[in-house]
């Protein structure tokens, strides 16, 4: 138990829950605006693999990690388009669109990768770049917070910012509550000459893109290298996250939090002697156990809301 | 048709996939500054052709002009472009934006990146002043009384510059005070140059608000008239194309020992309100017993607490002397409990089974239909048909439910598909007493 304390009590632990959550958080956002527009993306997991490939292959050829990035953005833009194309236009069912992604991701980026790099597991014969690591001034002289906000990946700050711009985009932006109001009341939408399927095809894309930052944050800063499946269940963890954050961007960043920091803590553990299996199943039970909690918790609220209403009754009779 | 007309709709058309012909070569027309009456029963074509109007249905058929020229209307866009706007009887809110919200949804006016919101409520309450139509653009559609959304909707049409306003049935949602409200409102809407249509089949309500009126019969017009030309018989009898008796024949009540209590019943709605507060009321056997209201007062809450759909906040329900607030559907429909839901479409039948599979419903663990692997199907085949040919179900019982018509649904929907009852809940059956005069059981209508 000491040594346990000691492990999640240091700064290196609170900067590892940041730099694990990243990833996460940019699924999670990308979960909120399909599901704000009331369709759901369940192809993040694939499209981060796409992406995460891509930025590896593009930013050796270009030698230069920003044009990987770039690179990884509109194939996950175009990974986002292919889905809303599928579901919108040849009206497939979305889930089936967005497993066929996911099957085609995780198979078709390990055999890209073989005809490449001549190898199935690890993309470390190509000599891919890292986007930069940022040292905020100032900042990083404070003792303990310093060293767990400052020297981030690029991308890591940037998820932060996203929290705010996607709050801004959903609540204050025309686009943002159109997306609102064809997810609530798709036929109120339609009735004041909001197109439907536009506004849903806009929001598949835009997930696209958003969950390709994630993708290139995995494989050009978390790590320096693409290896397969490299995102391990994260685009479903965060489509949790999105669920119990209430849809929010705040709520998705505090739940996204949340699955980083067992994320982080089923890294840190394995320096223990405790069975590597079992530290490495510590996020997905996470988040089975969060949403059991999730669940559990507004049926008490639905419970308290029946005593409420029928207390009030007994009071004013 | 009418050299003085503001809109013609000329020999419409309209053929729904599933072969009913809902309106058959409709000529139509309205002039400026007129609220004019679109009446006939239920079914008779009126908002199918308001659909077509409006852009939301396309027609096989037919043109429509407006101020001479002819336009074509393909979405609400391009309807709302022409200055048609149209309030439907569902309303078409977002519940969780405010009123200004739901506003300028679609037209928003922007100040740079933002919605300029504050434009958005300072023309809400210029819009609202101006119409007479009272609304807080800040409060959020969701804890508006229906008659406040009405006026949102209106306000909704005329925002986007709607000079024809089609109103889809508006006072069937209304109180008679709410009633009357929109009625000078509607006359003031008038007065300041709006064309309104007027959907309705409450004849009094026509007569004393319209100028003109077309009536409409089996997807057909029936003609315009002026309205001080024709008497309510007139109207009714071009509705129905028969006259019309209102009065039923009864026999005089024998009722029996107390079938239904319930006492201080407290049911909450979606939003955690409390939307039945304290209701107590009992039905004997072979009673009728009518709930009246206004759509949107407790009555489908206190439905689903009775029938055990939604959890009781307060109070007991007993059913033959048998408290139900813990018992499942299951068990409250053993007691020889039925309901004809109010949306038959969506909680009566399921739509693309076939009657037999919907009979079936409520009795596929019973031994007499379900074998230990596989249903019987003959005795499910002889129950739907004896069923089916039972009074006036005029259809096969391999027939998909949602081919039927709103009448032969409410057949497949009625007890006497269901095993031994004892409670019958309907809602919106116009011949009520007609209906269930002939049984000798408790019935709850609203």
């Amino acid at each position: 138990m000491g040594e346990f304390l000691k492990i999640v009590f240091t700064t290196e632990f609170g900067y590892s829950v940041l730099r694990v959550t990243t990833p996460i958080l940019f699924a999670a956002l990308a979960a909120l605006i399909t599901d704000r527009a009331g369709v759901i993306n369940i192809a993040l997991e694939g499209i981060m693999l796409i992406a995460a490939l891509t930025g590896v292959l593009f930013s050796a050829w270009f030698n230069s990690a920003w044009l990987g990035l770039i690179m990884a953005l509109i194939f996950g833009l175009l990974s986002g388009m292919l889905i809303g194309y599928f579901h919108l236009q040849l009206k497939t069912n979305v889930i089936l669109a967005a497993v066929a992604l996911n099957l085609m991701a995780s198979g078709g980026t390990i055999f890209i990768l073989y005809i490449i790099a001549g190898d199935k597991g690890i993309s470390s014969s190509i000599a891919s770049k890292v986007l930069p690591k940022i040292a905020l001034p100032l900042l990083d002289k404070i003792p303990v917070i310093g060293p767990i906000l400052s020297g981030h990946n690029v991308l890591t700050y940037f998820a932060l910012i996203s929290v705010f711009l996607m709050h801004f985009f959903i609540n204050k932006t025309p686009l943002g509550m159109r997306i609102r109001a064809v997810g609530e009341n798709p036929e109120a939408a339609d009735s004041v000459g909001i197109s439907v399927k536009k506004t849903q095809f806009i929001a598949l894309s835009l997930s696209g893109l958003i969950a390709a930052f994630g993708g290139a944050y995995m494989s050009m800063g978390y790590v320096s290298w693409f290896s397969r499946d490299m995102t391990a269940g994260r685009g479903f963890i965060a489509l949790a996250a999105e669920a119990m954050g209430g849809a929010s961007p705040v709520g998705s960043f505090l739940t996204s939090l949340l699955f980083g920091f067992f994320d982080a803590l089923s890294n840190s553990l394995q320096l223990l002697r405790v069975p590597a299996e079992f530290v490495q199943m510590i996020p997905y039970v996470a988040t089975v156990v969060g949403l059991v909690l999730y669940t559990a918790a507004k049926r008490k609220q639905h419970q308290r809301m029946l005593m409420k209403v029928g207390k009030k009754m007994e009071s004013e009779a | 048709m009418h050299e003085d007309a503001l809109l013609t709709m000329d020999k419409i058309t309209k053929v729904y996939p599933n072969g009913i012909v809902a309106n058959n070569e409709v000529s139509f027309s309205i002039r400026k500054g007129e609220i004019h009456a679109l009446a006939g029963e239920n079914g008779a074509g009126k908002s199918t052709l308001m659909r077509i109007l409006f852009g939301l249905e396309e027609s096989q058929g037919g043109t429509i002009t407006l101020n001479g020229s002819e336009i074509k209307v393909g979405s609400p866009h391009e309807a709302i472009a022409h200055g048609i706007g149209m309030v439907h009887q569902h309303f078409m809110l977002v519940p969780s934006l405010t009123v200004a919200e739901n506003m300028i949804l679609g037209v928003e006016p922007r100040k740079r990146l933002k919605i300029d919101l504050q434009k958005a409520i300072k023309d809400t309450r210029i819009l609202s002043d101006k119409y007479n139509l009272a609304v807080d653009p800040l409060v959020k559609v969701q804890f508006l009384p229906v008659g406040t959304k009405q006026k949102v909707e209106i306000l909704k049409a005329l925002y986007r510059g709607a000079e024809i306003l089609i109103l889809d049935e508006p006072t069937a949602v209304l109180t008679p005070q709410e009633t009357k409200e929109l009625f000078a409102e509607l006359k003031l809407l008038k007065n300041l140059g709006t064309t309104i249509i007027f959907i309705s089949h409450k004849l009094h309500e026509v007569k004393a608000l319209c100028d003109r009126i077309t009536i409409m019969r089996n997807g057909r017009s029936q003609g315009t008239f002026n309205i001080s030309d024709v008497t309510p018989t007139d109207i009714s009898r071009l509705m129905v194309g028969r006259d019309v008796i209102l009065e039923i024949k009864k026999g005089p009540s024998r009722p029996g020992n107390v079938m239904l209590s319930v006492k201080d019943l407290v049911m909450a709605n979606d939003l955690g309100q409390r939307a039945v507060k304290g209701v107590s009321f009992q039905v004997r056997k072979g009673e009728i017993l009518g709930i009246a209201g206004v759509e949107g007062n407790g009555q489908s809450e206190l439905v689903e607490g009775i029938t055990g759909l939604e959890k009781i906040a307060h109070g007991e329900v007993l059913i033959g002397g048998e408290a139900v607030n813990r018992k499942s559907i299951k068990e409250i429909r053993n007691l020889g409990t039925c309901h004809i839901p109010e949306d038959r479409m969506t909680y009566g039948v399921a739509k693309e089974m076939t009657i037999e599979q919907n009979v079936l419903a409520d009795k596929h663990d019973s031994p007499a239909f379900t074998g230990p692997i596989l249903t019987k199907t003959r005795a499910i085949r002889d129950l739907s048909n004896k069923l089916v040919r039972y009074r006036d179900c005029r259809s096969f019982a391999s027939a998909e439910a949602g081919m039927l018509s709103g009448g032969n649904i409410q057949c497949s929907c009625r007890p006497e598909f269901f095993a031994d009852p004892q409670l019958i809940y309907d809602s919106r059956s116009a011949d009520l007493g007609h209906r269930w005069g002939k049984l000798n059981l408790s019935v709850t209508a609203w």
